[in-house]
């Protein structure tokens, strides 16, 4: 390409919230090129707002009312004088119209061009295409005719094992597999009986069934000067919910003549729709080799940092140079695989409860400490909040190393420094994933997660005695912190009564220090020597002697000898009515019970509390109401459960305290009726 | 010139030598025979104090704990584990009080008396022990109670009492009631603190019944739990006996009653923890400010073990020891500014600081002279001047006898020193090391003269003299007697004679006998005697020294040449 050609960017938009608005601008502050941030209500103090040199509000916090809207970025582009929009991945990232409408208006869409996105974006019409252009695909029969024998001929051409599945189907109804000819008839049969019955409908289809498929998908990129090149592979094998939530670079155990095909094959499917810009290539990989084309991501996607680390490229550099009609910085032969990357995606869920998402305040965050190594991509700080308005994945940990067996002990000991307090996590559950026996070898396949279940859902083991004592020793070192802060704040630093803590005459202060642990009452007797400042514990009946306790409140670390044991930079973190302690890997949760609930809170006669979080979905009662005992006062939603709330007493309403659709807290007093 | 010659600059040798110049030495034989008896004795009358305490912490035996524990009521020594600071100390008082006194036993004289610090302010904190008695008040009881409303008002300290008691204790009527320093006083102590500022809190966790219910009703504020707490003057079986009327307690005289009704008090709590919580947040809005009488510094630990004070307690208190090991094991950093170290050399003086505050020490190093009875009274001038508080280390078998000392008038320096003691303005603390015999005990602040503490170590004795000196004396007065009438005394009938008297003065000089009878405000162990030190004057400078009239001014006492 010539200089002339060459549309410089010096101002990029980015049309995204999150951890990919963040990875986009630190890469554009890097190439000197100036960030306009757009955001939603809801993110107006988020990270990509602050790190942006211009930020503007685009609307509500709905998707659809902001993230969404292509008219009003586009506007803001323009305003901003932005000449390129780069869409990050998910919201406009792959709409064709919105590609269309930037480069009608004059900006550059960073992202290929919205053919090839329209292209790819059909199931069928991309299959069609990439059969064309020599790329496998999942044999299969979608014919109308149904008879046995044609399904049969099918059926053999495609090859055992065979998948048979209703047409209407859906949540594996009518489903069956196949494995040799003989069984064929009876499957076909029960398969149809089942989809009439449940759909009303008949028809069947018959796919090829793999036998432990894996999930690889090849980076490609092109120019806009026909150059194309992949990036290699990347394995996403292990999903839960379809979606991805470890990935790694290489794919293990995959030989380099199959990369090399893999890798064509991938480069042929870009170039067949006229490609441009980041691509992903998704293929279905079966156990004996063979592979085929599921479908591509026109877009960055969320993965991209396990290939940056592996070729030592930066994507996003690519994509800018890329969208000013440059040509790709390097050729195929000079790209090369280096060590092995794993990323793991940080959710606000509970894998106890099928994964659901969840949403909260990240009231405590810390993280392991980012270097070239190890990338913490995230949009969020402690504080923030995980709402439900967008995706609920926190951040990004991605590490690399040498080999596979380096990075995955790296990416292990790196989620053990991952603390979040405030609402689920997915981070225990990614630390036994990353432990398993079978992903260490690396026999990763898409049902990874439902095969290995019982020992990847294995309940949190009850915390050991060292743990219950430094639980314990952290409350009373805080104690003792909290004492000397309040001497400090009343000058009082000096006085023995400062100084001195825990002294007894003529005996030594005792107490107990009462924790919940699931429904698991935890009592430890405490007695404190104050001749020599130690403490000995009482835990199981056994007694643990605790010396040099000491207490970093600037990072809510306990260090102390435990016995025989030296604990060094243990985290304990009190939230609320609860102690968190991140130890040995393991993050515990104990409860602190209250001597007796404050006053306000259910003591009033005939008050009524939420029995967990909630929302008030519906109000049946006035103030002043006459109501009977086991009248329903109001309904709550709470866990997808609707709950009725009921008067305990015949009575009057006194009070109703929260207003329809209001969320609730748990244990407050929802009504008073006395 | 010789000005030429002259330089300006600064004489010391080093720049330091002023910061080191202090510092005692404080180092001891521990391989002496004197150390390891020390030792050998100190440990078992610790083994014997912490074995007697342990068991008084245990209140009024199992029986009576799992009632009160089944009426969801705390402990009192629990009740106050929850109402002080989390982490702070609690200097307790008088853990012997009625010990082998009355052929029953009352632990800790039923009633928990200390100071606690809640929510940074220190509080005199006074709590009946209802598992004892029923939390009826001995005349022990009282003497304590009213203790400890004496160290609140001559401190100027709040005072919360934790109300859990059946009131006087009948069949003792004549002897808790009527007198001065009887149930009444406790009353009276109230109005005239509160009347002062100091403020008066009850918490009413128990029966609060006839002259108990002016407890909560003198208070300036009051918090009652429900279910537990009653206050009434007369009680369901008074009242029914008077009137007929049929009544429950909690009808009577319950929280509802009196927080929704009589208003008699002004907090409902639903438990015990609930009342501590409520008291303690009464606590907080006392908006008070602890005096700034004293300049402090900062603290710095003595630069010799505490432990090995128990090496240096006396056993046998005939044998002499230099005080200033003692001294370099309470002080910060060991450092003491000594006064007049080469005059009366048997009274040490001299200045140092206990956590930074600064104190005036009088210690004995052996028997009371004229000379260290004078240099004892200029000194304790010196920080009644200067408002620097005084340190007593008694250990005194008493003021030097005999013709020589009685002509030079003795009496008349031991007055000074006896006067000085008496009428200084700053709060004075004691501590019992030894003997505290005769009028040495006057001299070195004894009980009578007001020491705001007074502690005495586990090998420390007390008595107008010693065991054996008053069996000679008495024994020399007998023989005298006889002698005019003309009769002998066999060798063994003298021996007859003075073993009861030795033997009666040896049991009422033991700290046990003192303590149980609130001489003392609590046998203490000698290493934790500077932290006891350091709590207790610290609780003290809450009254600020300025505002007590300081006397008159110093003048040297000249001595006349014989």
């Amino acid at each position: 390409s010539t200089a002339s050609n060459i549309k410089p960017i010096t101002k990029v938009l980015i049309a995204n919230r999150g951890e990919i608005a963040c990875r986009v601008m630190q890469t554009a502050k890097k190439k000197g090129v100036k960030t306009v941030a757009v955001f939603s209500e809801a993110d107006k103090n988020s990270l990509h707002v602050t790190m942006a040199d211009e930020s503007y509000h685009i609307g509500p916090p709905a998707a659809k009312e902001s993230y969404l809207r292509g008219d009003k970025i586009i506007e803001v582009a323009k305003r901003s004088g932005a000449q390129a929009i780069h869409p990050g991945y998910g919201f406009l990232s792959e709409n064709a119209d919105f590609a269309d409408l930037c480069e009608k208006e004059g900006l550059i869409f960073i992202g290929p061009p919205s053919s090839a996105i329209k292209a790819m974006g059909s199931k069928s019409a991309s299959k069609d295409i990439m059969i064309a252009a020599g790329v496998p695909t999942i044999p299969g029969y979608h014919g109308e005719a149904q008879d046995m024998a044609t399904l049969k001929r099918e059926a053999a051409k495609i090859g055992y094992p065979v998948l048979i599945k209703a047409v209407m189907g859906g949540g594996g109804k009518g489903m069956r597999i196949v494995e040799r000819e003989e069984d064929l008839e009876q499957g076909v049969e029960s398969s149809q009986r089942e989809a009439a019955a449940s759909f009303g409908d008949s028809r069947v289809l018959v796919e090829k069934y793999l036998v432990h498929p894996r999930h690889v998908e090849i980076q490609v990129f092109a120019d806009k000067h026909g150059n194309c090149v992949h990036l290699f592979e990347r394995d996403c094998s292990v999903q839960r919910r379809h979606q991805k939530i470890i990935e790694e670079a290489p794919a293990p155990h995959l030989s380099p003549e199959l990369r090399q095909k893999m890798g064509s094959a991938a480069v042929a499917a870009a170039k067949a729709v006229g490609y441009v810009g980041a691509g992903t290539v998704e293929f279905i990989l079966s156990q004996d080799g063979s592979f085929y084309f599921m479908e591509m991501n026109t877009r960055l996607q969320v993965e991209h940092p396990i290939t940056e680390m592996i070729t030592k490229q930066d994507l996003v550099e690519w994509q800018l140079k890329v969208a000013e009609s440059q040509t790709l910085p390097l050729q195929q032969s000079d790209l090369a695989i280096h060590g092995h990357a794993f990323e793991a995606r940080i959710y606000a869920e509970n894998p106890d409860s099928d994964f659901l998402p969840g949403t909260g305040k990240l009231v405590h965050l810390s993280t392991p400490t980012p270097n070239s190594t190890l990338r913490v991509e995230t949009g969020v700080r402690q504080g923030d909040e995980v709402s439900v308005y967008y995706d609920p994945m926190i951040a990004k940990l991605v590490v690399w190393d040498q080999d596979r067996e380096k990075a995955l002990r790296y990416l292990r000991n790196a989620l053990d420094e991952y603390h979040i307090i405030g609402l689920n996590t997915n981070i225990g559950f990614l630390k036994r994933l990353s432990s398993h026996p079978s992903f260490e070898k690396g026999e990763v396949e898409t049902g990874f997660i439902p095969i290995h279940k019982e020992s990847l859902m294995r309940p949190q083991e009850p915390i050991n005695a060292d743990g219950v004592c430094l639980a314990s020793l952290s409350l009373l070192l805080r104690e003792n912190q909290e004492q000397s802060n309040i001497a400090a704040a009343q000058d009082q630093t000096n006085s023995p009564w400062s100084q001195i803590t825990n002294f007894r005459v003529n005996s030594n202060f005792s107490r107990t220090i009462k924790f919940v642990q699931k429904d698991q009452k935890i009592d430890v007797p405490v007695t404190f020597n104050h001749r020599d400042n130690t403490y000995t514990f009482v835990v199981d009946g056994k007694k643990i002697l605790v010396r040099d306790a000491k207490l970093n409140p600037a990072n809510d670390t306990i260090s102390a000898h435990v016995g025989d044991v030296f604990y060094n930079n243990v985290k304990t973190v009190p939230v609320k009515n609860y102690l968190h302690i991140f130890n040995q890997g393991n993050h515990y949760e104990l409860e602190i019970p209250a001597d007796f609930t404050p006053k306000g809170d259910g003591d009033a006669v005939g008050s009524l509390l939420s029995p967990m979080p909630g929302k008030i979905t519906k109000i049946l009662a006035k103030v002043g109401d006459v109501v009977k005992k086991g009248q329903p006062i109001l309904l709550m939603e709470a866990m997808k459960m609707e709950h009725t709330i009921r008067s305990p007493i015949d009575g009057k309403v006194e009070s109703l305290p929260y207003d329809l659709n209001e969320i609730v807290e748990e244990k407050k007093v929802l009504a008073v009726i006395v | 010139r010789r000005t030429n010659t002259i330089s300006l600059g600064r004489c010391f040798t080093t720049s330091n030598t002023d910061k080191t110049m202090n510092i005692l030495d404080g180092t001891v034989d521990r391989n002496s025979d004197q150390y390891k008896d020390n030792i050998k004795s100190m440990n078992n009358d610790l083994e014997v104090l912490n074995q007697r305490i342990e068991k008084i912490r245990l209140g009024g035996g199992a029986k009576a704990l799992e009632k009160h524990a089944a009426r969801g009521k705390l402990l009192p020594r629990q009740r106050i584990e929850s109402l002080i600071d989390p982490g702070s100390s609690f200097l307790e008082f008088s853990q012997l009080a009625g010990f082998n006194m009355y052929g029953e036993d009352v632990p800790a004289g039923g009633i928990i008396t200390g100071i606690g610090k809640i929510h940074g302010q220190e509080c005199v904190i006074v709590a009946n022990d209802s598992t004892v008695k029923g939390g009826s008040y001995f005349p022990i009881t009282i003497k304590k109670h009213l203790r400890a409303q004496e160290i609140a008002q001559e401190n100027n300290l709040p005072c919360i009492y934790m109300v859990d008691s059946a009131g006087a204790n009948l069949p003792r009527q004549s002897e808790v009631f009527p007198d001065k320093d009887h149930f009444g006083r406790i009353f009276f102590n109230q109005a005239n603190m509160s009347a002062k500022g100091i403020p008066q809190i009850a918490v009413v966790m128990g029966s609060c019944t006839a002259g108990g219910a002016y407890v909560p009703a003198m208070s300036d504020e009051s918090v009652i739990v429900k279910g537990n707490g009653t206050i009434f003057l007369g009680g369901p079986p008074l009242v029914k006996a008077a009137t007929g009327e049929v009544v429950s307690a909690e009808e009577l005289g319950g929280a509802d009653l009196h927080c929704r009704t009589s208003g008699v008090t002004d907090h409902y709590a639903r438990n015990d923890q609930e009342a501590l919580a409520i008291t303690r947040r009464i606590v907080a809005n006392f908006n008070r400010q602890k005096a700034n009488s004293v300049v402090i510094e900062k603290s710095v630990e003595p630069l010799f073990p505490a432990h090995e004070l128990r090496g240096i307690a006396p056993s046998d208190l005939k044998k002499s020891f230099d005080i200033r090991k003692v001294i370099a094991r309470i002080v910060d950093g060991s450092k003491f500014d000594e006064f007049k170290e080469l005059y009366g050399t048997t009274l040490v003086t001299g200045f140092a600081r206990v956590y930074g505050m600064p104190v005036g020490i009088v210690a004995n190093n052996g028997i009371l002279f004229s000379e260290s009875a004078l240099k004892g009274s200029h000194f304790i001038e010196l920080c009644n001047q200067r408002g620097i508080p005084l340190l007593f280390l008694q250990n005194i078998t008493g003021f030097m006898v005999g013709k020589a000392y009685e002509s030079k008038g003795i009496a008349k320096d031991g007055a000074k020193l006896v006067n000085a003691v008496a009428t200084t303005r700053v709060p004075k603390i004691t501590v019992v090391i030894g003997g505290s015999f005769g009028a040495g005990n006057y001299g070195m602040c004894g009980r009578a003269y007001s020491p705001r503490f007074m502690y005495m170590w586990p090998n420390a004795r007390i008595g107008v003299m010693g065991g054996e000196q008053a069996a000679n004396v008495l024994a020399q007065i007998q023989k005298d007697n006889m002698a005019r009438e003309g009769k002998q005394w066999t060798p063994e009938e003298e021996n007859t004679f003075k073993k009861p008297i030795s033997d009666k003065y040896e049991q009422e000089a033991s700290p046990y006998f003192a303590s149980a009878r609130l001489w003392d405000d609590g046998v203490i162990d000698p290493a934790d005697t500077r932290k006891v030190i350091g709590l207790s004057l610290s609780a003290a400078l809450n009254q600020p020294i300025e505002s007590l009239p300081k006397g008159y001014g110093v003048f040297r006492i000249v001595k006349k040449k014989i």
